[in-house]
């Protein structure tokens, strides 16, 4: 496989991959078990789930380890298994991806706020997080996803830990926003320009946002980061916000509406393009269709 | 300018030290323990949970701002039970089972407690019987349910079933809330009330404490 870096820098755009909790539930997991003990306990869902994304043409398949920080899997008593959960994660989705796609090393928040507006010590989850990479990246991932983040601070440790554990891996670094009146912020209070200048400075080689409130304010997100930075920017929407429908909840956004509007992610110049919560294989063909129209 | 609205300025700069003096001084004035209360640490509060809703300020104010209320409240506390003077309400709450997310339940107990409640948090986590139970022993007359995950909130659900197999709906309100939850949610399940954020959860708390039993 080509490197990813060069096809970035060549103006290629990536698709990344869509929702993967939904899909874990789907096939069993049950609220209060973390997703990636599965990584363990059923390897052969993981990678059938990163399979589907592989044939629905995902460059970038991102492993099941959100969640898979020490300090999150303390909280199913998991801290202990760290390595294996990683590893596990990436390995899956390399034997679904077969050269054909990217193992696109997912790092999420440690679910914890720093001191002094909570107790967790910033040392504590930068250790954490490079533990979490070290391993994800011994295991063969091409990549690491920082996502769903809002406190910049921690953003920042863990770009900070991929570049001192895994120095030769792409880094991408996404942030979730809300709207304010003011503008773009983050619920902790990061605008789009300081998530540009502090996730740089710590050396991401791709930043964005993933989550949110669906692909439409996505769109305005992109160009506020495109109009702040040269380098190549990632954004991964939800399909809206959830929508109670006979006693379940339905995410709104429908592939064909949310490959409408990649088209103006695409005209903002962003890099990759995926989906976050709620979005599925479908969504990933749907903008993989638009991709490569764009292309030819 | 009266040391209650510089008690209120203070929280809202998370000031906690200068919050704890402030009471202290207030108290030596001889100033009410419920004026205090009420002209200080909840209109602080107050201003803060505005503010917060219309993002002026954010999650970092909002927290430094409860340290700052907290530090006030833990002085007034005593002094007010020993007075008997009653409290807004009995609020227990918590995240539902399965839901290990906790930030969105905790500013909401934090903007409970500035608005005089008495917040019986139990956690994330927390079984349907075990948030009854707690509004029984407590004497709570709300129950406050977060969910964050589409996949636990139809344990939200349960709670509210429970709560009528018990035949406690008329003493039991139920309110909930999450980033995913909203009003239609609410209503589908039967639920009294939706908090559409930790403000507008406060108003709707009120309210139904209100509803005569």
């Amino acid at each position: 496989m080509k490197d990813l870096r060069t096809r970035l820098a060549a103006g290629e755009v990536l698709v990344g991959d869509g929702a993967w909790g939904t899909l874990l539930m789907a096939r069993g997991v049950r609220p209060g078990e973390a997703p990636e003990s599965l990584n363990l306990t059923q390897a052969g869902v993981i990678e059938e789930i990163a399979s589907l994304y592989v044939e629905a043409g995902a460059d970038l398949i991102t492993t099941n380890t959100f969640g898979g920080s020490p300090a999150r899997l303390r909280q199913f008593g998991l801290d202990g298994q760290t390595e294996a959960v990683n590893r596990a994660a990436v390995e899956a989705v390399r034997r679904a991806a077969k050269g054909r796609a990217y193992a696109s090393a997912s790092v999420g928040p440690s679910g914890h706020l720093m001191k002094p507006y909570g107790d967790a010590d910033p040392v504590d989850i930068g250790a954490g997080y490079e533990r979490q990479i070290r391993a994800l990246a011994e295991a063969g991932a091409d990549l690491v996803c920082i996502e769903t983040m809002t406190d910049l601070a921690e953003a920042v440790l863990a770009v900070r830990a991929a570049r001192s554990v895994a120095p030769d891996l792409p880094v991408m670094a996404t942030m979730t926003f809300e709207t304010t009146r003011r503008g773009f912020f983050t619920v902790m209070g990061v605008s789009v320009e300081q998530a540009v200048r502090g996730l740089s400075d710590a050396g991401a080689d791709i930043l964005g946002s993933n989550c949110g409130n669906g692909s439409v304010t996505m769109v305005a997100i992109a160009r506020e980061f495109r109009a702040l930075t040269g380098l190549p920017i990632a954004i991964q929407p939800n399909a809206g916000l959830p929508e109670p429908l006979d006693g379940r909840l339905v995410y709104p956004e429908t592939p064909e509406f949310m490959a409408e509007q990649a088209r103006g992610l695409l005209a903002a110049g962003v890099a990759v393009i995926g989906g976050c919560c709620g979005t599925t294989p479908a969504h990933v063909r749907a903008l993989r269709g638009i991709v490569s129209a764009m292309r030819s | 300018m009266s040391i209650l609205s510089d008690i209120a300025a203070s929280l809202q700069r998370g000031e906690d030290d200068e919050v704890a003096s402030l009471v202290r001084q207030a108290l030596d004035d001889g100033q009410d323990a419920v004026a205090i209360l009420h002209g200080g640490l909840i209109a602080g509060m107050g201003v803060v949970g505005e503010q917060f809703r219309e993002r002026e300020i954010f999650l970092p104010d909002v927290l430094l701002a409860a340290r700052a209320m907290y530090a006030g409240l833990a002085l007034l506390k005593p002094l007010l039970a020993k007075d008997g003077v009653p409290t807004a309400g009995t609020v227990v709450i918590g995240s539902v089972r399965g839901d290990l997310h906790d930030i969105g339940k905790n500013l909401v107990g934090i903007m409970l407690a500035g608005a005089g409640f008495d917040v019986v948090d139990l956690g994330s986590d927390v079984a349907p019987e075990r948030f009854v139970d707690a509004a029984c022993d407590h004497g709570a007359s709300v129950i406050g349910l977060s969910a964050l995950l589409t996949t636990t909130m139809p344990v939200m659900k349960d709670v509210v079933e429970l709560v009528r197999a018990r035949g406690l709906q008329d003493r039991i309100k139920i309110i909930v809330g999450g980033a995913a939850v909203s009003d239609a949610w609410a209503r589908q399940i039967g639920a009294d009330a939706y908090g559409y954020d930790a403000a507008s959860a406060v108003e709707r708390v009120r309210a139904l404490a209100r509803t005569p039993a």
